[in-house]
């Protein structure tokens, strides 16, 4: 099968003010239709910027290169006539805290309608009942068509903006943190919502999050991020309940398995501050936090080895944790 | 104390601090709220059959909203936290966590019941609410909305002792609040300002601001919501220390279960304004036996329940609570049937229910004790 996406050493440094920011520093992957793969990792270490250089959707001066393929076409070096497409029937992103990026002054069946209109040139009416049987998938009552983003609660408008991203039926979904606003059981929802739509309709899906147990239970796959780099890259069930990288080991413990005694009154946590990008540690980049570092971890670069078939982890001690 | 905090939330708080030292008592004179209730809590463990330190009966807080309508934020809860435990208040968005944790901190003052610490009830004189404020202390929600971006992390913990006037050793003070919360060396932090800080750091400056005047009860709202993953356990841990080193007793707002299982002694959950279920940790969330705290821990990844209950409809709104059980439009068990074969289906539909003796609010989870009793 040809894949939806495919990544291949995709390095993003951003120019700012503060210089030169290095925010993803060499990353591949690869989906095909209805994968699943979950992108965790701590505030800072790359997950959103990854997700916005695959829609180009990153500030213009940033400094791009690799490759990214969507359904066979370079994003990197597309017209942006192409890119317009794309952007809706290609792949659709629902960002963090998307939903205050609705328009206050129109209704909300509207908003969802416009982008068909506009890609599928649908007539208006039309375009609106295929809106009202969207947000019915996503839990909104039809009476809700009418109503304006302010009369909505965080949660509803989350939906909406998740009704938006399947308005044009796109073949990749990137749900960037698209429900940690929300509280337990409309994340439930939500997330239900999303694996029924990934399977029913094939659709490949990234979703992307700091909260591993999450991931784990949506996705298939499971990649962890650190400092611009994929640190892991395995099964999820597995990732989650043994991974092989320290630093995914503390992510995945940060968030307890209620009804586990090992884990009750016990939180875990993980010593010390995220890395600055624009100055790494030497060496493993996580070395400083680490708490099972070795002599060697300060001078030698790590990438990704393999620690199973299907499984890859960019540790030094990955053949000992096995 | 010029209200110039960058949040609403800070704005609040210095305002409420603000009020509260309009009138300043001398330090020493005998406040109105305070009694003896340091009852040997510093064991490190919780102390169920030790008097309540703080206690609510029949609470319940009303605010007006939009078009005449009447919000029922907190609608009949009767609440105990011992000295020196953990409870857990838990519930999705809006269902009344925050105004209750509020209320028991004299914030908001009740439509009706009344909130007691020590066994006394509160007062609501300036005077007094301020001596309370001093052992009932505040954590809020986002570390950085709570520290003002101008002042030092000295002036941030030491703002507290300054309020309640207390003058003497204020270094050594701000120093310890600083290294228990975590803060080491204290000395290094004193100049630092919030923006040079991690969140994690953050968050344990406004628990060093909290811990300065010594309090006996500390309310935390979503202490760990605005943190990384690989932060929040560090906090948590801290939570817990505190009650291990100083006895300190806390209430912990959150919709995170997880949180309750890695802290808490106790867990009490909220549906629109009351406490629908209550009690050990343990057994709350491995064996729920409310239908809403059985669907809330149902979802969880993972979770130790086999089936997850999905609850659809609206979340639901303290504007409109509706008759009978106030579950029961999104109640699984009464969809379901078995509430019909238990011949309570009725009675979920009109009567109102209460927390009980079995600290449960559901008459069909009443009917199925009672028959195997
Ligand atoms: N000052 C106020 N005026 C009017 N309504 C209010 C006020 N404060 C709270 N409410 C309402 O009372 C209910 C409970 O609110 P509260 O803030 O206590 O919820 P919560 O459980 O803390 O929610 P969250 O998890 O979202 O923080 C909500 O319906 C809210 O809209
Ligand atoms: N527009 C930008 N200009 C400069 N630096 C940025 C910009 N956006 C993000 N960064 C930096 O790039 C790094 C990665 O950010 P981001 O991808 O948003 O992380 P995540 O989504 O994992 O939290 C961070 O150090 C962040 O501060
Ligand atoms: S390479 Fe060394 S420092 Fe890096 S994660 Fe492995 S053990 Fe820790
Ligand atoms: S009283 Fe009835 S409606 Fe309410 S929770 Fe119990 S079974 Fe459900
Ligand atoms: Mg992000
Ligand atoms: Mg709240």
């Amino acid at each position: 099968m040809t894949p939806v996406l495919e990544i291949d050493d995709l390095r993003i440094t951003y120019r700012g003010s503060r210089g030169e920011v290095p925010a993803v520093r060499g990353i591949s992957m690869s989906l095909e239709p209805g994968d699943t793969l979950g992108l965790a990792g701590e505030s800072g270490c790359g997950k959103s910027t990854v997700a916005g250089a695959i829609l180009r959707l990153l500030p213009r001066e940033t400094q791009v290169t690799g490759r990214i393929v969507l359904d066979g076409d370079d994003v990197l070096t597309m017209s942006f006539g192409k890119l317009r497409a794309v952007r809706w029937a290609g792949a659709s992103i629902v960002f963090q805290g998307a939903m205050h990026s609705l328009n206050p002054v129109h209704r909300i069946a509207r908003q969802i309608a416009e982008p068909i209109v506009l890609h599928e040139g649908l007539s208006s009416d039309a375009a609106e009942k295929r809106a009202v049987e969207l947000m019915a998938q996503v839990g909104l009552p039809a009476w809700r068509a009418s109503s304006y983003p302010h009369q909505l609660s965080g949660g509803q408008r989350q939906r909406v903006m998740i009704a938006m991203a399947l308005a044009c039926s796109p073949q990749l979904i990137i749900a960037d943190e698209a429900t940690t606003a929300l509280d337990v059981m409309i994340q439930a929802q939500v997330l239900a919502l999303i694996k029924r739509l990934v399977a029913e309709r094939n659709i490949a899906l990234v979703m992307i999050s700091h909260d591993l147990s999450v991931l784990a239970d949506t996705c298939d796959r499971l990649a962890v991020m650190y400092a611009g780099k994929l640190v892991e890259d395995g099964p999820s069930h597995e990732v989650f309940a043994a991974a092989r990288h320290p630093y995914a080991q503390a992510l995945s413990a940060a968030f307890p398995t209620v009804g586990d005694p090992a884990e009750r009154r016990n939180p875990h946590g993980l010593a010390g501050d995220p890395p600055d990008p624009s100055n790494l540690p030497t060496g493993c980049s996580f070395h400083p936090r680490c708490p099972v570092v070795r002599d060697d971890c300060a001078s030698t670069s790590v990438e990704l080895r393999r620690a199973r078939d299907d499984w890859r982890a960019a540790c030094l001690r990955v053949e000992e944790v096995a | 104390m010029s209200g110039d905090g960058t949040s609403a939330q800070s704005g609040r708080r210095s305002e409420e601090r603000a009020q509260s030292s309009a009138e300043q008592t001398r330090s020493g004179a005998r406040p109105d709220n305070m009694s003896d209730t340091r009852n040997g809590a510093r064991t490190g463990t919780m102390n169920h059959d030790a008097k309540p330190l703080l206690s609510a009966r029949d609470l319940a807080v009303r605010f007006n909203a939009p078009g005449g309508r009447v919000a029922r934020a907190v609608d009949g809860v009767d609440i105990d936290l011992a000295p020196g435990e953990i409870l857990a208040l838990a519930g999705e968005s809006g269902c009344g966590k925050t105004t209750l944790a509020r209320t028991l901190l004299g914030l908001e003052r009740p439509s009706e019941g009344t909130v007691a610490f020590g066994g006394s009830p509160l007062r609501y004189s300036t005077r007094a609410l301020k001596a309370y404020r001093r052992a009932v202390q505040l954590v809020l929600q986002d570390p950085s909305g709570a520290l003002n971006p101008r002042h030092t992390v000295y002036d941030a913990v030491a703002e507290g002792l300054r309020i309640h006037g207390i003058h003497d050793n204020e270094r050594e003070r701000v120093a310890d609040a600083l290294s228990r919360a975590g803060l080491r060396p204290p000395e290094k932090f004193f100049l630092t300002y919030p923006h040079e800080l991690s969140g994690g750091q953050r968050q344990r400056v406004v628990i060093a601001g909290a811990l300065v005047l010594e309090p006996q009860v500390i309310i935390a709202d979503e202490p760990v919501a605005s943190l990384d993953a690989s932060v929040r356990g560090e906090i948590l841990a801290l939570l817990l220390r505190l009650r291990d080193e100083l006895g300190l007793a806390a209430i912990v707002v959150t919709h995170d279960l997880g949180l309750a299982w890695n802290i808490a002694d106790r867990i009490a959950v909220m549906y629109l304004g009351r406490i629908v279920e209550e009690g050990p940790v343990d057994r709350v969330l491995t064996e729920p036996r409310h239908p809403y705290t059985q669907a809330l821990v149902s979802v969880l990844p993972n979770s130790p329940l086999p089936e997850p209950v999905v609850l659809t409809g609206e979340p639901p709104d303290a504007t409109a609570v509706p008759g009978g059980c106030r579950f029961h439009p999104r109640c699984q068990v009464l969809a379901g049937g078995l509430a019909e074969q238990a011949g309570v289906d009725d009675e979920c539909r009109r009567s109102d229910v209460a927390l009980g003796t079995d600290h449960i609010a559901c008459h069909y989870a009443r009917t199925m004790s009672t028959a195997t009793t």
